[in-house]
């Protein structure tokens, strides 16, 4: 990602609807923040509030022509962000609202894969509005609720006040099962500090796992028995939640489709892990939906970073390992159909003699 | 030597053009500058998106984010032609008889010159308009190939498909092929007669501009660091047949292309600023302007052969004058 400062970041807004999409636009075009927004929006609905900048745009799904099924975007944003672009001294920022059914992964894609839409912008984050009561119903209507959480970086868990703690448990037990790196807010009337949702830097790679450095001790899959780190001293949300590491609960959920398979090892041999995590990409890139990683590479005194959407990977050296930190390569998969014994043990073999 | 006057405005140049014999910008922001016995301003759109030079009418057509359509004259003279809610005009053409096409949405209208407006509603976004020379067809880019309508008759549109993405469209000046522009790296052409396909690949960028040679013999194209010029002079276009490459540079890529009005001659317009001719007989290159501020997005020859306006990205506009 070069030319960072002259990139405009964009957030793109999941959720069903009736999640509070609605409320945390309209609280983000009307709080007094210092930033101006431009939002691309399906309709103009009832966003209350009179701005030049409100975009409608039709959902226009394109699938790219080089036979690859995954390679998705949205022409509708190609052309609105391109128009924005050209007179780019109004907003500070984008918000992309997307409807309550839409699949996260073009929307996403539309910012790798486009290369001018790439060279004038950036995406900071994917946040997803969950509606914690309707939330067990909307798995079981849909696909795309769940996709919405997988392929989020920010879940906005809203309407807790409509549960009971024990539901709100297991719904957030559930999110954690379906998607172990995202960032879990609890809100009431979508009220999160819209810092935890504004210039997060996600898919930056020099901050994306910065933001959250526990990323993937937060979890541990079930099926993968990779328990060699202990689950002290999880201080990283901002809210008490004590459910989270409870298994139990979600492994009742019957439809949650996505999994997330997270390896762990030592040094890689720089030679071994390129081709490898290069081929995984290329031959289960449609089942994976997000990947996340910080790599420690033998003879390597910086930090690799890698993250992906599908078969677009991108990496990147980060920053100098610190003294004493421990050379550790971490790499997380969310998706379906994932294979955990074979990425598990291909990936060990990538390790450095 | 060719002299430049330069004119240097803020923002994002959509179109350069000539009305009349008086150089016009129409920038992004919806002002139109000319330079007409000095630097003069009228205000189109709030917000331009899209330009179409009506060349029958000796005017530019605008659309833009207000939702609007305006034509404006040489003189400075504006002329609200549509108003489509508030929604943005993404795609604007000017047909024979004052006709103007405008699209918003999935929907492409056209408005003909008594100021009686047809819808064509469209299952997905209308990315790109163009007229037939003949004015008897208009046609719409769209997702997986384009549709021609009649618009003045009432028939079943034809539908040519082809898989991907078109985001623009030209008919060549004889009416014989049909050219749109792709997302992918790509032009895709259709011999109208018999249905068959042209595919133009190997391009490294997407394609944004194109020119028609004098008599449609040959079509310019940006989005390589040449101009890619296709022959067309044959009955089946350029199928089987190199294109030329002109003026290529090894550290930068072509963002606009205008042939010359009577000769086989293209103005090529580069990312970094820079403006040449180059002739297609033997690749000869002039250079007509060093690299500037922005990427050059629109130029247009004057009747006279003369002189060229050219507009950037980043606002430093001009006129080249050739023969001084």
């Amino acid at each position: 990602m070069s030319d960072v400062q002259t990139q405009i970041p964009v957030t793109v807004l999941t959720g069903y609807l009736g999640a509070g999409k609605t409320t945390l636009l309209n609280r983000i075009l009307s709080e007094n923040h210092g930033k101006r927004y431009a939002v691309i929006v399906n309709e103009f609905g009832e966003i209350g509030i009179d701005n030049d900048l409100i975009v409608e745009s039709d959902e226009e799904i394109y699938e790219m022509n080089n036979g690859c099924v995954c390679c998705t975007v949205r022409g509708d944003l190609i052309r609105v962000v391109e128009g924005l672009m050209r007179r780019p001294g109004r907003f500070d920022a984008i918000v992309v609202e997307t409807t309550g059914l839409a699949d996260p992964v073009p929307v996403a894609q539309t910012f790798f894969m486009d290369d001018d839409v790439r060279s004038k912008t950036r995406l900071d984050a994917v946040v997803a509005l969950v509606d914690a009561k309707h939330l067990p119903l909307r798995l079981k209507d849909s696909r795309e609720a769940e996709d919405q959480i997988a392929f989020a970086d920010v879940v906005v868990l809203n309407k807790t006040d409509l549960v009971t703690s024990e539901e709100l448990a297991k719904v957030e037990a559930t999110i954690r099962a379906i998607n172990p790196a995202a960032k879990i807010h609890r809100t009431t009337r979508a009220g999160v500090d819209l810092s935890e949702v504004l210039d997060r830097g996600a898919f930056d790679l020099s901050r994306a796992l910065e933001n959250d450095p526990h990323f993937l001790e937060a979890h541990d899959d079930d099926d993968h028995h990779d328990h060699d780190h202990d689950h002290d001293g999880h201080d990283h949300h901002h809210h008490d939640h004590d459910g989270h590491h409870h298994h139990a609960h979600a492994s009742d959920i019957h439809d949650v489709t996505v999994q997330s398979v997270s390896l762990r090892g030592g040094e890689m041999d720089p030679k071994k892990f390129f081709p490898w995590i290069e081929k995984i990409t290329q031959m289960e890139g449609p089942n994976i939906l997000r990947l996340k990683g910080i790599i420690a590479l033998k003879g390597d005194d910086e930090r690799y970073v890698i993250q992906g959407v599908h078969m677009i990977i991108e990496g990147d050296h980060q920053r100098a390992w610190k003294d004493g930190e421990k050379h550790e390569s971490r790499l997380v998969f969310i998706g379906r159909e994932l294979d955990a014994e074979r990425l598990k043990k291909s990936f060990d073999a990538c390790q450095a003699a | 030597m060719p002299t430049v006057a330069p004119l240097d405005l803020e923002g994002h140049c959509i179109a350069a053009v000539l009305l009349g014999d008086v150089p016009h910008f129409a920038m992004a922001d919806g002002a139109v500058h000319r330079l007409d016995h000095g630097h003069k301003t009228v205000q189109a759109n709030d917000g331009v998106l899209a330009a179409f030079h009506d060349a029958a009418n000796d005017r530019l057509i605008t659309g833009g984010e207000d939702g609007k359509v305006f034509a404006v004259k040489a003189g400075g003279e504006v002329t609200e032609l549509a108003s489509a809610a508030k929604k943005w005009i993404t795609s604007v053409a000017a047909g024979p008889q004052g006709a103007v096409a405008y699209a918003s949405g999935k929907t492409a209208f056209v408005r003909f010159a008594d100021g009686k407006t047809r819808e064509f509603v469209h299952p997905r976004s209308v990315e790109g308009l163009a007229f037939s020379p003949k004015g008897i067809r208009f046609g719409v880019a769209r997702y997986n190939g384009a549709t021609l309508h009649f618009p003045a008759a009432e028939g079943k549109p034809v539908e040519l498909e082809w898989a991907g993405a078109h985001t623009g469209i030209t008919f060549s000046p004889d009416g014989a092929f049909l050219v749109t522009t792709m997302q992918e790296n790509a032009l895709h052409g259709w011999k109208l007669a018999d249905g068959k396909h042209m595919r133009m690949t190997g391009y490294p960028g997407k394609v944004k501009s194109l020119s028609w040679s004098v008599k449609g013999k040959w079509l310019a194209s940006s989005g390589a660091p040449a101009a890619i010029v296709w022959p067309f002079s044959g009955k089946d276009g350029p199928m089987g047949k190199a294109p030329l490459e002109l003026g290529t540079r090894g550290n930068a890529m072509v963002t606009a292309v205008a042939c010359h009005p009577s000769q086989d001659v293209v103005a090529v317009g580069y990312d970094d600023g820079m403006v040449m001719a180059v002739r297609f007989a033997d690749a000869k290159e002039v250079l007509l302007r060093r690299p500037g501020k922005g990427a050059i997005t629109s130029m247009m020859w004057d009747k006279e052969e003369r002189r060229v306006a050219f507009g950037s990205a980043a606002g430093d506009c001009g006129v080249i004058d050739i023969t001084a």
